[in-house]
Order: C-alpha cells, then sequence, then structure tokens
C-alpha cells in the first residue's frame, strides 16, 4: 500500500469513526474534502449573522434580513443582508493584493497595492445605502425568478475608503470614457476559471461622485470577508451588485460595460411599462441605475399588541437612491389619511434618514401602520406593487406592520 | 559468548518494552475512537441519562414527510433527475424559491445552457420541467397580499 493510500485509508476511517457510519464511495472523495457531516454548517456563526436572519440560498450564500433587525441607525454587520452571485473567495491575503485599473479609456494600466492606496490617496468616511435591486422581489405576480427577497435586502452602514475618482484620475481617463466595470475574484458557480461569477459598473458620472469609494473599511473595522474583504467597491443609491466585492481590477470602459450580469435580464428593467407577465426583447431592456424612494418601519416589529389609550411610538428608515428623501408620512386607515412623521436630514449624500412618529389609535382592533416616503422630486412610494418586470426588480411598495390594540 | 547473550537479553528487553507500548498504544487509540463515538461512555458518575442516538446524515436519498432530506425538494417522479441535473452548480434552495410556469423553467434552462455551463439535458428536460411545473406552480398574489404569520406579541411602553 502507498502511503498516501494508507494515510487516505485511515483519514476516511476515522471520519468515519466520528460519523458513525461507512463513507460509501469514501475512495473516490477528494483530497482535502472534509464530508458535510464535518463542516461547519452554520452560516450565522460563519458571517456573525443574527441568527433571525433568513437563509435564502446556500450555494451561493444568499441571506436576508428582517426590518426589525434594521432598527440602527448605522447598519452593523450582524444585521447587513448578504448576497452573491459566486462563491466566497477563500484564503485572502491582503499583504499582496493588488487592485489594477486598466480599459480602452485608461491612459495607462496602473496597479496599485493595497498599502499604496491606502497611503497615496485621501481616506473618507461616509453612511452608504445599499439596497440589493431585487429586494422586495417575492411579492410579484406573476412571480419574478431569482431569490425571494421579501423586505430585509437593505443596509446602511459606514464605508471608508478612498474615492475611486482620486485613483481613476491619478490613472488617466481618456476623453471618450463612458462606463467603469469592476472585476473581483468571486468564483463562478460552476466553477469555470473563464467565467466571472459578476462583473458589473457604472457610468462614468456615478464613479466620480465623491461618495463613490474603494473602500477598505465597515463600521470601523476591516470589511468582513463576506462583505468583500479586503477591498470593496461602494457606490450608494445603486443597485448593491454596483458596489462589487473582493475587487481586484477596474476597467475604464469607451462603452456601455459588458460583463457578467451586464445583459439580458439581469438588472435590466422593461425601459417602457408593461403588463404582468408580458416577454420583454433584450434590446428593450434598460439599466437600472438609481434605486427609488422607499421606507421601512424598523420600530415595532410587526405583531404587536398594545392597550387601549397606549401611544405607540415607530421609527424606522427612508431612502432615495440618487435623491434626499423630502417626507415620510404614515396611515392606521389604509392610506385614507395620511400623518406626517418626523424626518431627519441624512448624515451625508446616500444616507438613510431616520423618521419616527407617536401614533395614536381611536379604538379596539386591528390595524396596520403604513409608512410612505416621498422623495426630493415629489415622487412617492406606491402602495401597490410598481410596474411588473422580468426579474422582479425595484419594489417599492410602503412597508407595513400589524398592530392590535387590545 | 556472555556478550552475545548480554546482548540478547538487551534485545529481549527492548522488545517487551516496544511490546507493551505498542498495546499501550492500541489501547488508547481504540478507547479514542471509542469515546468519540459514546461521548459518555466514561462517564461513571452514574446518572446517565439514556439518550437516542441521531445518526449524522449520510443516506443520499433519504425521504422524509414526502421532502427529499439533503435538498428540501419534494418527492416526486423526476426528483432524482432534478437532483442530479439542477443542484451541481448551485443549490435546490434557489428552486423551492421559485414558481414558474412549463415555459419560463424551459426559458431559465435554455438561459443556464447559455451562460451557465449547464449542459444539454436531452429527453430529461421534459421530466425535469413536468416535475417543477406540477410542485412548484405560480400561486396568484394579486396587487398586494394581505400579511400573514403575523407574531403577536405585548408591547409594553
Amino acid at each position: 500500500m502507498k502511503r498516501r493510500d494508507f494515510v487516505k485509508k485511515t483519514t476516511l476511517s476515522s471520519f468515519a469513526a466520528l460519523i458513525g457510519a461507512e463513507i460509501v464511495f469514501g475512495s473516490k472523495m477528494y483530497e482535502g474534502y472534509k464530508p458535510l457531516a464535518l463542516q461547519d454548517p452554520d452560516p450565522f456563526k460563519m458571517f456573525n449573522k443574527n441568527k433571525e436572519m433568513i437563509v435564502l440560498n446556500d450555494r451561493p450564500w444568499n441571506i436576508e434580513s428582517l426590518a426589525h433587525l434594521l432598527d440602527d441607525k448605522i447598519t452593523p454587520n450582524s444585521s447587513m443582508f448578504v448576497r452573491n452571485n459566486g462563491l466566497v473567495p477563500e484564503d485572502i491575503d491582503a499583504k499582496t493584493w493588488t487592485l489594477t485599473i486598466d480599459g480602452e479609456s485608461a491612459k495607462q494600466k496602473k496597479t496599485y497595492t493595497l498599502e499604496e492606496l491606502k497611503s497615496k490617496f485621501e481616506h473618507h468616511t461616509y453612511q452608504l445605502t445599499i439596497e440589493c435591486g431585487g429586494n422586495g422581489r417575492a411579492e410579484f405576480d406573476p412571480p419574478a425568478k431569482g431569490n425571494q427577497w421579501k423586505v430585509g435586502a437593505v443596509h446602511c452602514a459606514s464605508w471608508t475608503g478612498v474615492r475611486l475618482k482620486d485613483v481613476l484620475e491619478d490613472t488617466g481617463i481618456k476623453n471618450d470614457a463612458v462606463y467603469i466595470g469592476f472585476h473581483a475574484i468571486d468564483q463562478h458557480l460552476s466553477k469555470d476559471p473563464n467565467k466571472e461569477a459578476i462583473s458589473r459598473g457604472c457610468p462614468m458620472a456615478k464613479a466620480l461622485q465623491e461618495e463613490t469609494l474603494l473602500a477598505f473599511k465597515m463600521n470601523g473595522n476591516d470589511i468582513p470577508l463576506i462583505h468583500g474583504y479586503p477591498l470593496r467597491l461602494v457606490a450608494g443609491g445603486w443597485p448593491a451588485s454596483v458596489s462589487g466585492k473582493w475587487v481586484n481590477r477596474i476597467s475604464i470602459r469607451n462603452k456601455v460595460h459588458d460583463g457578467a450580469k451586464m445583459n439580458g435580464t439581469a438588472y435590466r428593467v422593461p425601459c417602457e411599462p408593461v403588463a404582468p407577465g408580458e416577454k420583454v426583447k433584450d434590446e428593450d431592456m434598460c439599466i437600472i441605475e438609481s434605486m427609488p424612494v422607499k421606507s421601512l418601519i424598523t420600530y415595532p416589529k410587526s405583531g404587536a399588541m398594545i392597550k387601549k389609550g397606549q401611544k405607540l411610538n415607530i421609527r424606522g428608515h427612508a431612502w432615495a437612491g440618487e435623491l434626499e428623501v423630502a417626507k415620510v408620512d404614515y396611515s392606521i386607515d389604509f392610506g385614507a389619511t395620511w400623518k406626517s412623521c418626523n424626518l431627519e436630514s441624512p448624515a451625508n449624500r446616500l444616507a438613510w434618514q431616520h423618521f419616527s412618529a407617536t401614533v395614536d389609535f381611536p379604538q379596539k382592533g386591528y390595524y396596520e401602520v403604513w409608512a410612505k416616503a416621498t422623495d426630493s422630486q415629489g415622487k412617492a412610494q406606491p402602495m401597490v406593487l410598481p410596474g411588473w418586470n422580468p426579474k422582479g426588480y425595484l419594489n417599492n411598495a410602503c412597508h407595513r406592520i400589524a398592530i392590535k390594540v387590545n | 559468548m556472555e556478550n552475545q547473550k548480554a546482548f540478547y537479553e538487551q534485545i529481549k528487553a527492548i522488545y517487551r518494552l516496544l511490546m507493551v507500548l505498542f498495546s499501550l498504544f492500541v489501547l488508547a487509540g481504540g478507547a479514542l475512537v471509542y469515546y468519540a463515538n459514546n461521548p459518555s461512555a466514561f462517564n461513571f458518575s452514574g446518572n446517565s441519562d439514556t439518550v437516542a442516538a441521531v445518526p449524522e446524515e449520510v443516506d443520499e436519498d433519504l425521504i422524509v414527510d414526502g421532502i427529499h432530506v439533503r435538498t428540501g425538494l419534494k418527492d416526486d417522479e423526476g426528483l432524482m433527475v432534478v437532483v442530479n441535473n439542477c443542484t451541481n452548480c448551485h443549490s435546490a434552495k434557489i428552486i423551492t424559491q421559485n414558481r414558474m410556469n412549463e415555459e419560463r423553467w424551459n426559458t431559465t434552462i435554455k438561459w443556464m445552457q447559455e451562460t451557465q455551463n449547464l449542459w444539454d439535458l436531452g429527453k430529461n428536460q421534459e421530466i425535469i420541467v413536468n416535475y417543477l411545473v406540477k410542485n412548484y406552480p405560480p400561486v396568484a398574489k394579486g396587487r398586494r397580499m394581505a400579511l400573514s404569520g403575523i407574531e403577536w406579541y405585548e408591547l409594553e411602553n
């Protein structure tokens, strides 16, 4: 018996002893592979997430938060949703990490180490709202394809990094630049090395905004692995898929970036409104840019029972993509009447804004508290589902919680 | 001669020592494996509860209450064809979350073949789509569903 086979067989038998059963086809197991029964299956531990969060998908990892877990003004890691298109990278060494700027419209190809990025460019910190384009997909009818997010695919953390603008300008941007596209190291689900899991981007105007960061810190610490350690592009107010994780290359393009998930129905909606379920040709689909106005009641948790005469304090957050939220109203009679909430100014542009109100209920019974935000251009959230689209993006319908007055 | 005998005795002594050490090693190893299987085996305090041994889930085909335990998919005709063709790259959770009609499942399969390295499914495609349409049909939701699954609790001021 060769030594290696002996080692493999003895390891297998000790695995078998641990599991308490023979491992069928054990001899076909890859070297270094741990049987599932021995892997740490707990994503909440792996990613330091609140155990109330909902695992929508485990390959790739997609985990949703809940409205009442998002009550903090600055979202802690424990409540931040997880969205992946590919496999979470392993064995990242920040010391050897580099970022390359290239592309048709880059004046040169230039590579920076993480240390160079940190030492060469000024640091900036912003609170930035990042919402998954498909947040709220679960409500569309006919059902839209993809992970069935309800309300929890949004967060507003504090991000620290250097301005993408500063780095791009240091490399040199040609006059014909149109778009940037990011590239990252997460593996495609099929493990095909020639495929990228996701490679999206944004027009130059968004890339050059002051708040668009190449971030290396989140809430004051290194970015957690699951959120893009050691370097993440952060573009607040736009679909979260623009904020590429584990970024190691950014291409300055002379055309709209054509990377993975930029085409077809991915992160695109019909350019003109369509009837629910209608087929839409690829060429009639437009890329989502700024996210629409939306709000979330984060306190109390839906299902609160109070006594008659007891006032109810409610609070939450509102955001409006590139715009500011102008007002937030609430209704306890399904929109027949609305009352206004207190609304705070954002900590900085693209940060969500906090609202609160004290609610009186006229009599005993079942109520729903609905919140409705209006953006600075006068557009409000709809109470019913907004326009249907094939992938179920941009559902910004009003959020509501159930209350009983006894 | 005397030397040779002394040498022979020394060898025997070392041999005996090695045998004892080896036996101890085997015993300790055996005890460890036994302990790994029965963690309470060396609990001599006397008040050990009887615990039903729950075997780790190793049966890949186990079905409980009509659900395929390993994937969470419903047990029905075509289940294993779905498992074998549709859970290699992604988790079955993305299947069980979605509700589509025949045409849209077929479009989804075509998209996976064009962009995600899915192979030609041949005759299996019909089996797979029939399974999906039957077990995961769309549910009408309208423009807004009533709130459901509310967990009521007392809220103190």
